[in-house]
This record gives C-alpha cells, sequence and structure tokens, in this order.
C-alpha cells in the first residue's frame, strides 16, 4: 500500500467514524442542553458554587458569568504556577516566572494551550493535573456554553433569556467532556500512552548518554487535550511524542477526538433550532472546508519535488515515520481548523504552502469545524454575514433562522470578524517592526516572518499550536501572545452574547417561499465562498510574504 | 394599456410631463419587464451632475459615507505625496484616478438626485403664491397670503381659484383638476362629506364653489413634501441601508489593517512600500463600487416609486415593502373590474337561450347602469342581436329601474318585458295571473351560489305573463390577475382578498381569480383584526385603502398604500399615496421594494468577488522583485509592476461609472422563488465579479502599456 492510499484510507475511515458519532452525540448534547433534570453530581457543584442553575440569564448576566469564571481560572492558575515551587508533587521545578505564568494561564483558560515552556521540563504533577487539565474541561465547556446560548437566541423569541451560565458549564464538564474524555483516556492507555505519577527517570539512550523521563497523568490529559481542542502537550513534542501518541491508530483516534465535538455541535444546533437541515447546511459547509483543506495539504505534501522527497514518498521532514504523510497532513489541518493546537509533526517542517494551509485554516477563524463552541458561534456569525449579504439578492431584509439580521445584529457580527485579524496583523507588524522581538525567530526571510505570523494568528485565534523556530519565551512574547490570547477570546465572546441576547428578543419570521433557503447546498457554496473571500482575503499580503512566497520560490 | 415607464424617459428628460401616463385602465397583464426596470438614463445626465459632483467633494458630506470618505483622504494622500516627488508620473496617475473614483462616486448620487429635480422644479411651479379667501367668523371673507393659513382655518375656492392648502371640503361640490399633482388632466370631483373630500394645494377648482377646512400646515402640504421627496432632501438611511453601511465599514477596516499593517512586513521583507502604492491598495480593496453606488441606489428607488406616481413617505416604507408577505387586496378596482357585468343567458325549459337574448336586450335599452349596457353587450357579441335604439320602438313605454320596483324594463303595445331581481320579477308576473317555470329558481340559485347575481326575465303577451330566463351577471376578474397571483406566491407572498361580498360569492370569486385567502363581508374591524392576526406571526402586511374607516388599518399595515382620491385621513395614515389611485399598483410597490434590496446585494457581492482579481494584480507587483516566485501570481502577466498597480485603480474607478445605469434601474427582477433568484444573482454578481475585473484589468494593462515610456 503507497502513503498515498494509506492517506486516503485514513481520511475515509475518519469520515465513517465522525459520521457514526454524529447523530447520538449530537441529540445527546442537545439534551442536555435542553433538559432541566440536574444530576446528583451537579447539584452538590451548585452548592458549592452558590449557584441556581435554574434561573434564566439575560445576555448580560451570562457574560458576567462566563468573564467572572474566566478571570478566577487565569488567577487560580497565575498563582498555582508562581507557587509551584513550593507545592508538592512539583517533580522539584521551581516556580514560573510571571511573565511565562501570565501567558500560560492566560492560554488555558482561552482554550488555546500556547506553550512557551517545555512541559516535561518546568511543569510538575500539580499544575499539569489540578491546574492544566482542569482548565482542559472547562475552558473547553465555556466554549460550548456560549455556542449554546447563541443557538438558544435563535431559537427563542420574544425573550432576552439565554439559559444559565453555571448550569451549562457544569453539565459540558460532567456530562459530555468528562465521560467522553475518561473512556478515551482509557482507549489510549490500552493502545501505550502513559498514565502514572512517577518522577524522572534516567534513561540511557541507544547512541550512548543519557535522557531524563518523567511519567506523569499523559493519557487522561491527552484525552481532554484532543476532546476539549485545547492542544497543551504534556510534553513538549506533544503528539508527536509516543507517550502521548503511540500508533498511528492512536493518532487517527487522537484527530477523532478532535473533531468529533464540534462536528457534532451542528446536530445540537440543529435539534435546538428545530431543523436538523439547518445543521447539515453548516456541517456541510464545515466538511468542504476541511476536506478541501485536507487534500490540498496532502497533494502539497506529497507532491513536493526535490530528489530527497521524493525518495521519501513525500515531504518527511519534521513527520513521524510512524504517522507518515497522509497521517501527519491529517493532524495538522485538523488541529489547525479547529482551535486545538496539538501537533503529531512540526508545522514549521512542511512546505511553504503546507504551511500556509495551516496558517490559512486558522485565519478562516477556526470554524471549520473549530473549536468545541467557538466554531459553531464562529461559523454562525459568518453565516450571518453570508445571509445579509445573499438575503439582499433574493429582495428581502435578511433573515437567518426566522430571525431578522437588522443593523444590530450585522453590527455586532461585523465587530466579531474584526477582532482576530486585528490582532494578529497589529501584534505580528509590531514585532517585526520593534527592534529586539525578531530576534526570537530561528530563521530569516519569509520563513522567519512566518514563524511570527503563525505565533500570533496561533494565539489570536486561540489555536495554541506553534511553527516552531520561535523563541517564545521572551517578555515581549510571552506578553503579547497572552493579551492576544485574551482578547482573542473574550470579545468575540461578548459580541456573541449580544447577538444571541438580540435574536432571542425579536419575534420569528415565518419562511415563505420569498425566504432564502438557508440549510440548500446553495447556501452552502455561498457560505463556504464568503469565509475564503470575506476572512481570507484580510490576510492575503501577510500570507504572500511567508508562505506564499517561500512555498512559490 | 400597460404603464410603459421607459416610454415617459423623454418627456421626462425634457421636463414638460413629469408625471407617468395615467394608468387609466388598470390592467393585470403588464411584462415583468415594464413593471420594473425603468430609470434608463442618458449619458448627458452625467455631464449635467458634474458641477454637484465635484459641490458633494465637502468632507462634512463625504464623512457620511466611511468608504468614500477613506478614498478623499487616500486622494488627498496621494496628492500631496506627489508634490513631494513631482516627477513621478506614477504617482500623478494613480492620484488622477483616486480623485476620479471619489467624483465618480459623487457623480452617481448627483445624477440620481438631478432626475428628482426636473419634478420637484414642476411641483414647485404649481406652489407659486396662492392668495386664501379666509372666512371670518361672521362669514365674511379676507384675502391673506396663503402661507400665513392655520391649521383648522376655512378658506373659500371657486372656479379659476388654485386651492391655497390641503383640506378637506366641508360645503359644496365641485370639480378639480389636480394635473400638477398627478399628471392627469381629466378633472375630479371633490365633494363634502364622504370619501372623496379631501384637496390638496396646488390644485385648481374648475367649477363650482366650495368651502375647505384647511388640515395641514403651509410648509408640510403634500406638495412641499413631494418636492422634498423626490429631491431627496428627506432622505433618511433607511434600517437596511444602515446595516449594509456597517458591514461595508467593517471591511474598510479590516482592509486597512491590512494595508497599515504592511509596511513593516514589506520592511522586513526588504521593500520599502510608498505611500501612493499603498493607498492604491487600500482603495481597490475596500468596497468602493458599492460604497459609490449605494446612495444613488436609495435614491433611484425612490425616484422608481414616483415615476409610477407613488410618494413614498419613507424610505423605510420602500424596503418594508420588499419585505411584505401578505398583501391584502380589495376585490373591487384591484381583482375585479368593479362592475358586474352579463356573462351567460340562462332559458328556463321551453324557451331559448335566443329569446331570453331578446328580451334581455330589449329590457336593458333604457338601463344606463354599467349592468344595464353590459346586457345589451353581451346580446351583441354572443348571440348578433344588432342593437337597437329606443327610437326604433314606436310607442314603448321605458320603465327605469327604482329601488321600489327593482325590476326595469318596457312596455311595447301588448308585449311587456321586464328584467330585475328574482322576487320582484316572479311576483310582478304571479299578479298577472302568469307562470313561474319551476326551473327558474333553481337556476337563480345556482348562480348566486357561483357568486353570480341573476335577473330574472319575464315577459307577458298573447301567451300571458311567463319568465323567459335568467341573466348571469357576475364579476369579472380582471385579465392576468390569476398569473399575477401565481407570481406572487412563487415570491412568498400572501394574497387576501377584501370583499363586502358575503362569503358564497367571495369564495367564488376568490377561486377564480386565484388568491390565496379572502375576508367576506369585511367591516374595517375585521381588516384591522385581520392585519394584527397576520403581523403577530410575523408576517409584514401591505394593503390599499382610502376612506376614512381605513384609516386605522392603513396606519397598523407595515405598508399603507392611500388612493390620491381617498381622504385625508387615509392619506395621513398610510405611509405611501398613490397618485393615479389604482389599487394594483401595491403589486408593483412590493415589486420596487425588492429590486432595490437586490440592487444593493448584488452590487455588495460584486464590489467583494472583485477583490481576489485585484490582489492577484497588485500583490505580485510589490512583491515579486522581493520574492521572485510571486510572480506566479501574476496570472494576467500585467506588463509592469506600475502598469499593473494603475489598472487595477483604473479599473476600480471605471467600474462605478460603468454601473451608475445598473444602481439608477436597478438589477433586472422577474418573480421567481428567493432559491432561483440567488442562483441566478450569485451567478451573475458574484462569480461574474471574480471573473470580469480579471478580464477588465488585462485590457487596461494592455492599453496602459501602449504609453511611451511606460510599462
Amino acid at each position: 500500500m503507497g502513503p498515498v492510499l494509506a492517506g486516503v484510507l485514513q481520511l475515509l475511515a475518519l469520515i465513517g467514524a465522525l459520521a457514526l458519532a454524529y447523530v447520538p452525540l449530537g441529540n445527546y448534547m442537545a439534551k442536555v442542553y435542553s433538559s432541566d433534570k440536574h444530576w446528583r453530581v451537579e447539584k452538590w457543584i451548585y452548592k458549592g458554587i452558590g449557584a441556581n442553575p435554574d434561573t434564566e440569564m439575560r445576555w448580560v448576566s451570562y457574560l458576567r458569568g462566563v468573564l467572572a469564571f474566566s478571570v478566577a481560572g487565569v488567577l487560580f492558575l497565575y498563582l498555582l504556577q508562581r507557587l509551584q515551587g513550593s507545592l508538592p508533587g512539583s517533580l522539584g521545578f521551581s516556580s514560573i516566572e510571571p511573565a511565562q505564568a501570565f501567558d500560560t494561564a492566560a492560554s488555558f483558560v482561552t482554550n488555546t494551550n500556547w506553550q512557551s515552556y517545555y512541559g516535561e521540563q518546568a511543569m510538575g504533577h500539580v499544575v499539569q493535573t489540578a491546574g492544566l487539565a482542569v482548565q482542559n474541561f472547562v475552558s473547553a465547556a465555556v466554549g460550548i456554553a456560549v455556542a449554546v446560548a447563541l443557538v438558544r437566541g435563535f431559537a427563542r423569541s420574544r425573550t432576552g433569556e439565554l439559559g444559565n451560565f453555571w448550569a451549562d458549564l457544569v453539565r459540558g464538564t460532567v456530562r459530555v467532556l468528562v465521560p467522553i474524555a475518561a473512556v478515551a483516556a482509557v482507549v489510549l492507555v490500552a493502545c501505550g500512552a502513559l498514565q502514572n505519577f512517577s518522577g524522572i527517570h534516567e534513561v540511557g539512550q541507544f547512541m550512548g548518554g543519557s535522557q531524563q523521563w518523567n511519567g506523569g497523568a499523559v493519557a487522561s490529559q491527552e484525552a481532554i487535550k484532543e476532546l476539549g481542542t485545547n492542544g497543551g502537550g504534556y510534553f513538549n513534542a506533544n503528539s508527536s511524542h509516543p507517550f502521548e501518541n503511540p500508533t498511528p491508530f492512536t493518532n487517527l483516534f487522537e484527530i477523532f477526538l478532535i473533531l468529533v465535538i464540534p462536528l457534532a455541535m451542528t446536530r445540537a444546533f440543529g435539534v435546538m433550532v428545530g431543523s436538523v437541515k439547518q445543521g447539515y447546511a453548516i456541517l456541510a459547509t464545515m466538511v468542504t472546508i476541511w476536506v478541501g483543506f485536507v487534500a490540498l495539504m496532502m497533494w502539497t505534501e506529497f507532491a513536493h519535488h526535490g530528489p530527497a522527497l521524493q525518495a521519501a514518498g513525500g515531504a518527511l521532514e519534521g513527520k513521524e515515520t510512524r504517522f507518515g504523510v497522509g497521517g501527519s497532513a491529517l493532524f495538522a489541518v485538523s488541529t489547525t481548523l479547529t482551535s486545538t493546537g496539538a501537533v503529531d509533526s512540526f508545522h514549521s517542517s512542511f512546505t511553504g504552502l503546507g504551511g500556509g494551509i495551516t496558517m490559512l485554516g486558522m485565519m478562516l477563524g477556526e470554524i471549520a469545524p473549530g473549536g468545541v463552541g467557538s466554531g459553531l458561534y464562529g461559523m454562525l456569525i459568518m453565516a450571518i454575514i453570508a445571509v445579509f449579504i445573499a438575503g439582499l439578492m433574493v429582495g428581502r431584509t435578511p433573515e437567518y433562522l426566522g430571525k431578522k439580521i437588522g443593523s444590530r445584529e450585522i453590527k455586532l457580527a461585523a465587530c466579531y470578524i474584526l477582532v482576530t485579524p486585528a490582532l494578529v496583523l497589529i501584534f505580528t507588524a509590531a514585532s517585526v517592526a520593534l527592534p529586539t522581538p525578531p530576534n526570537s525567530m530561528l530563521n530569516s526571510g519569509a520563513h522567519g516572518f512566518s514563524e511570527v505570523l503563525y505565533a500570533f494568528t496561533s494565539a489570536s485565534n486561540n489555536n495554541g499550536s506553534a511553527f516552531a523556530g520561535l523563541n517564545a519565551n521572551t517578555d515581549w512574547f510571552n506578553t503579547t501572545t497572552g493579551l492576544a490570547m485574551l482578547l482573542g477570546r473574550f470579545v468575540p465572546m461578548v459580541f456573541v452574547l449580544a447577538l444571541a441576547g438580540s435574536l432571542a428578543e425579536q419575534k420569528p419570521v415565518p419562511a415563505t417561499a420569498g425566504t432564502l433557503r438557508t440549510e440548500k447546498p446553495l447556501f452552502t457554496g455561498l457560505l463556504v465562498g464568503a469565509i475564503l473571500i470575506i476572512t481570507g482575503l484580510t490576510y492575503f499580503p501577510a500570507l504572500a510574504l511567508g508562505p506564499l512566497a517561500e512555498g512559490l520560490a | 394599456m400597460t404603464t410603459r415607464i421607459e416610454n415617459h424617459e423623454d418627456s421626462m428628460s425634457t421636463a414638460t410631463g413629469t408625471k407617468a401616463p395615467h394608468n387609466g385602465v388598470p390592467t393585470g397583464h403588464a411584462s415583468a419587464e415594464d413593471r420594473v426596470g425603468a430609470g434608463l438614463f442618458h449619458p448627458g445626465q452625467l455631464l449635467r451632475s458634474l458641477p454637484d459632483a465635484f459641490r458633494k467633494l465637502d468632507p462634512r458630506v463625504m464623512v457620511k459615507s466611511p468608504v468614500m470618505f477613506v478614498v478623499l483622504v487616500g486622494s488627498v494622500l496621494t496628492t500631496a505625496f506627489s508634490f513631494k516627488d513631482p516627477g513621478d508620473w506614477f504617482g500623478w496617475a494613480i492620484s488622477a484616478w483616486l480623485w476620479l473614483t471619489v467624483i465618480f462616486a459623487n457623480l452617481a448620487e448627483a445624477v440620481a438626485e438631478g432626475r428628482g429635480k426636473a419634478q420637484a422644479d414642476t411641483l414647485r411651479k404649481a406652489k407659486t403664491d396662492t392668495v386664501a379667501r379666509r372666512l371670518r367668523g361672521d362669514g365674511s371673507e379676507e384675502r391673506i397670503p396663503g402661507t400665513e393659513l392655520r391649521v383648522g382655518d376655512l378658506v373659500v375656492c371657486e372656479a379659476g381659484d388654485v386651492i391655497p392648502g390641503d383640506g378637506d371640503v366641508v360645503e359644496g361640490v365641485a370639480s378639480v383638476d389636480e394635473s400638477a399633482i398627478t399628471g392627469e388632466s381629466a378633472p375630479v370631483i371633490r365633494e363634502s362629506g364622504g370619501d372623496r373630500s379631501a384637496v390638496t394645494g396646488g390644485t385648481k377648482v374648475l367649477s363650482d364653489r366650495i368651502v375647505i377646512r384647511i388640515t395641514t400646515k403651509p410648509g408640510e402640504t403634500f406638495i412641499d413634501r413631494m418636492i422634498s421627496l423626490v429631491e431627496g432632501a428627506a432622505r433618511q438611511k433607511t434600517p437596511n441601508e444602515i446595516a449594509l453601511n456597517i458591514l461595508l465599514a467593517s471591511l474598510t477596516i479590516a482592509f486597512l489593517l491590512a494595508c497599515a499593517t504592511l509596511p513593516p512586513f514589506a520592511d522586513y521583507s526588504g521593500t520599502r512600500l510608498t505611500m501612493v502604492v499603498l493607498v492604491a491598495l487600500l482603495v481597490c480593496l475596500i468596497p468602493t463600487t458599492i460604497g459609490a453606488l449605494l446612495s444613488a441606489i436609495g435614491i433611484a428607488g425612490m425616484d422608481r416609486l414616483v415615476q409610477r406616481n407613488v410618494l413614498a413617505m419613507s424610505g423605510r416604507a420602500v424596503e418594508a415593502a420588499g419585505d411584505v408577505s401578505t398583501l391584502l387586496l380589495d376585490k373591487t378596482g384591484t381583482i375585479t373590474l368593479g362592475n358586474r357585468q352579463a356573462a351567460e343567458f340562462v332559458p328556463v325549459r321551453g324557451t331559448t337561450e335566443a329569446e331570453v337574448a331578446d328580451a334581455a336586450q330589449l329590457s336593458s335599452l333604457a338601463d344606463e347602469t354599467p349592468e344595464g349596457r353590459s346586457i345589451v353587450i353581451l346580446a351583441k357579441e354572443k348571440y348578433r342581436l344588432r342593437e337597437r335604439h329606443q327610437g326604433e320602438l314606436v310607442g314603448a313605454e321605458w320603465i327605469e329601474f327604482t329601488a321600489q320596483t327593482r325590476m326595469s324594463g318596457v312596455d311595447a303595445g301588448e308585449r311587456k318585458i321586464r328584467k330585475g331581481a328574482a322576487g320582484s320579477v316572479i311576483a310582478w308576473v304571479r299578479e298577472r295571473g302568469g307562470t313561474v317555470a319551476e326551473d327558474a329558481d333553481r337556476i337563480a340559485h345556482r348562480i348566486s351560489e357561483a357568486g353570480g347575481t341573476p335577473l330574472l326575465v319575464a315577459v307577458e303577451d298573447a301567451d300571458g305573463a311567463r319568465v323567459l330566463g335568467v341573466i348571469h351577471l357576475k364579476d369579472v376578474v380582471k385579465e392576468g390577475m390569476r398569473e399575477r397571483f401565481d407570481e406572487l406566491r412563487r415570491m412568498g407572498i400572501k394574497t387576501v382578498m377584501i370583499t363586502g361580498d358575503n362569503p358564497l360569492t367571495a369564495k367564488a370569486i376568490a377561486d377564480e381569480a386565484g388568491v390565496d385567502d379572502f375576508l367576506a363581508e369585511a367591516t374595517p374591524e375585521e381588516k384591522m383584526a385581520l392585519i394584527k392576526r397576520e403581523q403577530a406571526g410575523g408576517k409584514l402586511v401591505a394593503m390599499t385603502g382610502d376612506g376614512t374607516n381605513d384609516a386605522p388599518a392603513l396606519a397598523q399595515a407595515d405598508v399603507g398604500v392611500a388612493m390620491n382620491t381617498g381622504t385625508s385621513a387615509a392619506k395621513e395614515a398610510g405611509n405611501m399615496v398613490d397618485l393615479d389611485s389604482n389599487p394594483t399598483k401595491l403589486i408593483e410597490i412590493v415589486e420596487i421594494g425588492k429590486q432595490l434590496l437586490i440592487t444593493r446585494g448584488a452590487l455588495t457581492t460584486f464590489s467583494i468577488a472583485n477583490d481576489v482579481a485585484k490582489y492577484f494584480a497588485i500583490i505580485p507587483a510589490l512583491f515579486a522583485a522581493v520574492y521572485p516566485g510571486l510572480d506566479k501570481l501574476n496570472i494576467m502577466q500585467l506588463s509592469s509592476p506600475d502598469s499593473a498597480i494603475l489598472s487595477a485603480v483604473v479599473f476600480n474607478a471605471l467600474i462605478i461609472i460603468a454601473l451608475v445605469p445598473l444602481a439608477l434601474r436597478g438589477v433586472r427582477y422577474r418573480p421567481m422563488s428567493a432559491d432561483r433568484m440567488l442562483r441566478r444573482n450569485l451567478g451573475i454578481y458574484g462569480f461574474g465579479g471574480l471573473i470580469a475585473p480579471f478580464i477588465a484589468i488585462k485590457i487596461i494593462d494592455m492599453l496602459i502599456s501602449l504609453i511611451p515610456g511606460i510599462g
């Protein structure tokens, strides 16, 4: 079996598995967020945090919940790292420096998991498990909660109420993320991933010399790292490390975990707004872009010229031989089109165009299928923009799911789509213009530029993967990426929740033959086009000076 | 006769008759192009509007359009930089074309406004200073200038007087020439009380004497409002236009970011970008096409309504018209011709159709009602009975219809013929000891059930008195209405027929006309309730009305079109006034509303799709020197970097001028489902918008490269 065929078969197997999970998981999530029963463990939690899960919140209260919870998360994580040296179970690692502790706290709370540290050389068991792993769960649950609030905005009318943030947060964690992650962790352990609390081992190397290895709760963190589209590896090598991702099967399984919730969210959305077809249209948009990117990536990585690459059967530099070009391309596209940022190969070593594809994936706003929750709300924002333009073309005030897209809605959607391009472009420009930041680049020319552009694209879009090469552990990069992550996560959420509130207040407009049919393939095609043109074009000059300049050379 | 708006374009530009020909006989079969698509313009208008275009360069005016304001700032910047480096032809060329881009945008708006000016001028003529004859409390008259009138004043107008202000006739009846407003030269009757009491300032009394109570302050009269409407002075941005402006502004900011961050990126890459190049890139990327034409599209949309003699009191109403999903149409005059007409002669057993026709014709010769005329016409057309004149029957005594007898007819010697309501005719026959055929009643009942009106025809002669047969009078549905309602249904619009008829008759006509629903025995309260019910379901409702009792419903409806013949209360309540008082026009109004939105959407899509080609022109031009690989993006094979950038800028400016006619005329509109319409417009303006600039920029580049010293 040739490597190309292997890649295609992996893709097909993955699509099959995701298709099987789509309906049950989507229906289950819709039920979780629509039910009014509380599990006993949830009641304990509500009692513990003093929240009443049955009160309905308007968008401002919902947002207040999101922000309060997240600020508390950042502070807790920051303090945990700053105090690591004095905590038990630190494996002897010292406390983290302030800039890096801020960066890491922001990173995990924003579901980004950008890591300017080496996990195995900096973070002990307590920080990894009680700090980072916990945020892997709850930051993902926050994302889903905000998406669910937006979906409720579409589904409800003549009310400003969007549900209860605390109930959504707890249910997402307890009923969705924890059970699936637990099963996934067992699967990973069964396939050879590590799960212990052992200390540092001195291991002799095959070629002589020695290496330090430490154990940890790797499999459990790995499971939620992918499932919650987090991406922060236990080890610096992330999912290319054999303790995290031992076999081609676990590789495929991890990609499955990355994609399963964001895709199934479209089903939950369809069920909650009362039309699964609307969910299919959004799903089709996501899948079209994802498959298109996978195909492009496989093409650039397999078909790269040069005798060495041809002999190896593709661009294998920076890729694990156990995953091959196909498995790596699949992982790279999936991790950058979601907000995951886990890597099983090094994007910096991809071909110039391949690196560009990973960047473009993030630049589209990570909506195909995107992060857990954030992918759906990002896509719905783009759908609103597409509906607005297309809706005019059918001669009516644009409507989506029975809600009018007026100036308030378009204002919020327009603000949403401005946030990340502003962060990416301004921070990248400042980083190449200022005298010291460029010292962090490993390479010069277009590739060096890509390193910086990638870093801010990843941080602002809450992806978390790195292009490698860039030394991001400087005060400048720790501070700016930290800010980019926080602003890139929470400012859009403000607009999403305000939009949800505005939609929920409207009365629905009944669909007629004159209504734009948003469940049709034509609309899916239009949405794909709008995403590529509207978000893609903003970055075209930057991409031209980085990956395109390199890839077309 | 159809309203061919294109035909009167010529008369418009000569500014003589600014009104569309009056649509005397409303018919339903105007083709789609005739209905929507007016607004062709002459290139001469561009030239004439040039001074206005320059006047609009005022930054305080420009700032209202964020996209074009950015271009204006860009033009100033590039010009300033060109002065610093006067030997650089490229800087001057770019500056010149950027200025042209701004001018073209202003020109589009000026042309759109200019089209209303001619109409405004004619209206102003009607507004010449009038002298009002105000009645004092004691009944004596005083002459005061029309501008000093107050609401509630009573004024007298006699033959030859120009009515000094809007008001209601409270005393008398007069014929009034309203051509100043409606363009219709035939005088209309205005009388106190009833639904024809409203008079408009500026119109002229032709005969008799009326007393008018002034209802509007000077300066706020109908004519004043019309003038400010057609001039665009009262134009406020509509909700949808505001939303689109926000989206365009955000795209502008996004591209501003992309361009503002480019110099550091370029510096790092080893290229120095000049301000001129950066501004050129920015202007090419921001949605200038739609930004430049947006306001012209809005003005032209209002103008298209004015050309059809409809005055919208706000742009919001025009937009709402596009969203309407329920149309309430009055049966009489809108769906049916308004008069019942004879459709057939049904003989009772033992007589023939020809006999019935003959008797019916004779009995109707003296009947001047439309029904009576239609019987004579039917007899002539269907039974080839020559129309006889009253004088031909010597010694005949004509019996006219009265409300008491409910019959008309003729006594010609021994032969007496009667025609009329079933009960009266049967009584007449029985009185004379005649026989009433047993099937007469059955036939009459059948006709009633089918929504028609039965008239019995009876005769008394040597054979005695007997019923001959039944005339079937029916409401005639206008030609083409069914097709029109089918179209509306495809557009997702439900039609509801409103009628005072009983449910049986209403249903029969509703079925024949093909409306979706009907409201029979409608009272103003029920009409109101229907509107509220539809609106509660999230639907937008449009209706027409003329009477005072329509006023609450007109106000409640999202689009309320008052007939100009109606009362001032109705005109105040509605948000549009149809000067032709043609209720069928509601359908055209909906189409114009839709066309307005479609034009905006289509040009926005076109504008955004254009960016792809512009990137492919400019990016390789900027950076191929430092990264030669990027020359692979130069798929148009443009001759030189300077020429590539200039070509993109030139295209960007010229496309505005090229699309001005489209903006003014509106995108061609045909009623069809949303799916088909989207596919069509996406194909033309989306896909076309991707491809067209590649070709156009290449052609411009080839022309530019011919200029010596360049390329």
